[in-house]
């Protein structure tokens, strides 16, 4: 088979995958669940991929945007706002707009200290959050109501809740392929690979970084929105620098620089971990060295994504 | 009649690094359609001083005038806008894109915006047969579809060539385009920029002096960062300092 074909068959089996589970399981609940949960991490790994994956410039931060939009659901919420387009679009806005002054920030660095710096404006958010006394502060916060849509409920159900996450993350998918193959996604490509030879054709590169990181931030404020509407609580956790290395964790072992691989890495992760869990409350003791091998065996291995700049 | 406005100026340029002068007091000018190449010693400051034109390293004092504007403090991908191109002593090129995108993305920074979001960029024909001319100019239009990073060395050097050239540039300043190849590589490479030669101004840095002596109307003589001397090939060739300093060893 053709590498093309490939590459358009594995999404479009995981897309029928995502499709069928609810039919396959009967509509089990915890089963649905698992699926959303997957398919939130994975919208949000896709937007990380986008900086990650094609940009190579290693955010350890990505969970701040997440906790945004989580926040801008439940803080909107406390406040009576149910509709659901609001909610995520507030969420959306959250996440992009706080990428924008920390992308500005961080992108003045390269390597290592890119790395640094978004994990400190990771944890100053977390602590941030942590001191929201009028929002539950350490102990978060719990939404009084699911969001509606024209009177119906779209977040009320399992099973509708499935297919709104699933046709998100679709459209997540397919204006995220059409960005990276578009001029802006091409530059932004290239400067991946050589920061000097985008500049010298004449390119300022950290204009377009930022627009991807705002991008990334957008995506990572849906999915937390979306988040915070299937657990109906937020907690200041969701920004934990954690949450940001299971985000990397995700698009590093679903293979960097593939956006179906950002969900194949997502869906990895979780069901490892709710694996492991049944045999053992250890079960990080095997996750971690499982890690280390998928590293190590992947093409796109650690050290290439770090030697970034060095070639 | 005055000859007409250079394309280039350095006027007085100067670069320290610590106490070491690599740029010290340069003057040069590169006329309109003109080849000059800038020769000297191992050491002698020509990189930097490229660094220095296309804007990657900030100059200490002095200024730099690019077909007449004041380009000294200029960020280096506003050069290129205003018509420099340049080439890398090292190739650059982006290994995983092919010949054809790699010239493409070049030809994408100058014609229409490139925050542009969904249309697929390899679709653009506009792009794609800018970058097919180029390459064909280069004599590398049968390659285009192989990956860069699979190219071999000579082929890398007349692609960097093409993607200089797309952006159709007033000046273009190569690195030692002729690095690093065989004989006939070198031979084919002087043909193509003996081609180009009409097209734009060039600031040719070589060390095959038979290349020089082939392509150049004027050269530079850059020794410890200073031009030490500045003519036609047949004065250069004569100047005893010239010849005390470089080239005696060579020619």
């Amino acid at each position: 088979m053709s590498i093309s074909a490939r590459r358009s068959l594995l999404p479009l089996l995981l897309g029928a995958g995502f499709a069928l589970v609810p039919v396959v399981t009967g509509g089990d609940v915890y089963t649905v669940n698992l699926a959303i949960r997957i398919m939130c991490l994975a919208i949000a790994a896709i937007g990380l991929d986008l900086i990650l994956g094609y940009g190579r410039l290693v955010s350890f931060g990505h969970a701040a945007f997440f906790g945004a939009g989580a926040y801008a659901v439940g803080i909107l919420s406390t406040h009576g706002f149910t509709s659901a387009p609001l909610l995520i679009g507030a969420a959306i806005l959250a996440g992009a707009a706080l990428a924008l002054p920390i992308g500005a920030v961080s992108l003045r660095t390269r390597g290592v200290y890119f790395i640094m710096i978004t994990l400190a404006f990771g944890q100053m958010l977390f602590f941030t959050a942590t001191s929201l006394s009028a929002y539950g502060g350490d102990d978060g916060l719990s939404l009084p109501a699911r969001a509606t849509f024209l009177g119906t409920d779209p977040f009320g159900s399992p099973l509708s809740f499935h297919y709104v996450v699933l046709a998100l993350l679709a459209l997540v998918y397919l204006g995220g392929r059409a960005i990276v193959a578009s001029r802006f996604g091409r530059v932004l490509r290239a400067g991946g690979e050589d920061e000097r030879r985008v500049i010298a054709a004449g390119f300022p590169i950290t204009a377009y970084r930022l627009v991807a990181f705002v991008i990334a931030g957008g995506i990572a404020g849906l999915a937390g929105g979306l988040y915070a509407e299937f657990t109906e609580f937020v907690s200041p956790a969701y920004l934990s620098w954690q949450r940001s290395g299971e985000f990397i964790v995700m698009v590093v072992l679903g293979g960097t620089g593939s956006l179906h691989g950002a969900v194949l890495g997502a869906a990895g992760v979780v069901l490892l971990e709710e694996w492991l869990a049944e045999f053992t409350e250890h079960w990080r003791l095997i996750f971690g060295p499982l890690l280390v091998l998928a590293a190590l065996a992947g093409r796109d291995g650690l050290a290439r994504l770090l030697g970034r700049g060095t070639r | 009649m005055t000859a007409p406005r250079p394309i280039l100026q350095l006027q007085g340029l100067v670069k320290h690094y610590g106490r070491l002068r690599v740029s010290d007091d340069v003057w040069l000018d590169v006329a309109p359609g003109e080849t000059h190449a800038l020769i000297g010693p191992n050491g002698a400051g020509k990189t930097t001083l490229i660094g220095q034109i296309a804007g990657e390293i900030p100059s200490d004092s002095g200024r730099i005038l690019l077909d007449g504007a004041d380009v000294t403090v200029e960020r280096p991908h506003r050069r290129v806008h205003r018509g420099l191109a340049r080439s890398f002593q090292i190739t650059r090129l982006i290994g995983g894109f092919s010949a054809l995108e790699n010239v493409a993305l070049c030809a994408q920074a100058l014609e229409g915006s490139s925050f542009r979001f969904l249309a697929p960029a390899s679709r653009d024909a506009g792009l794609n047969a800018a970058a097919i001319a180029a390459l064909a100019e280069t004599g590398l239009a049968e390659r285009a579809d192989i990956p860069a990073g699979r190219l071999s060395h000579g082929e890398k050097r007349q692609l960097e060539l093409a993607m200089a050239l797309v952006a159709r540039p007033k000046l273009m300043v190569l690195d030692e385009p002729m690095a690093g190849l065989g004989k006939a590589e070198t031979q084919a490479m002087i043909a193509v920029l003996r081609r180009l030669a009409g097209q734009a101004a060039i600031l040719l840095v070589e060390h095959d002096m038979h290349a020089v002596f082939a392509l150049a109307d004027r050269i530079s003589v850059l020794v410890e960062g200073r031009i030490i001397a500045s003519g036609p090939p047949d004065a250069i060739r004569a100047d005893a300092a010239v010849r005390a300093a470089y080239l005696g060893e060579e020619v």
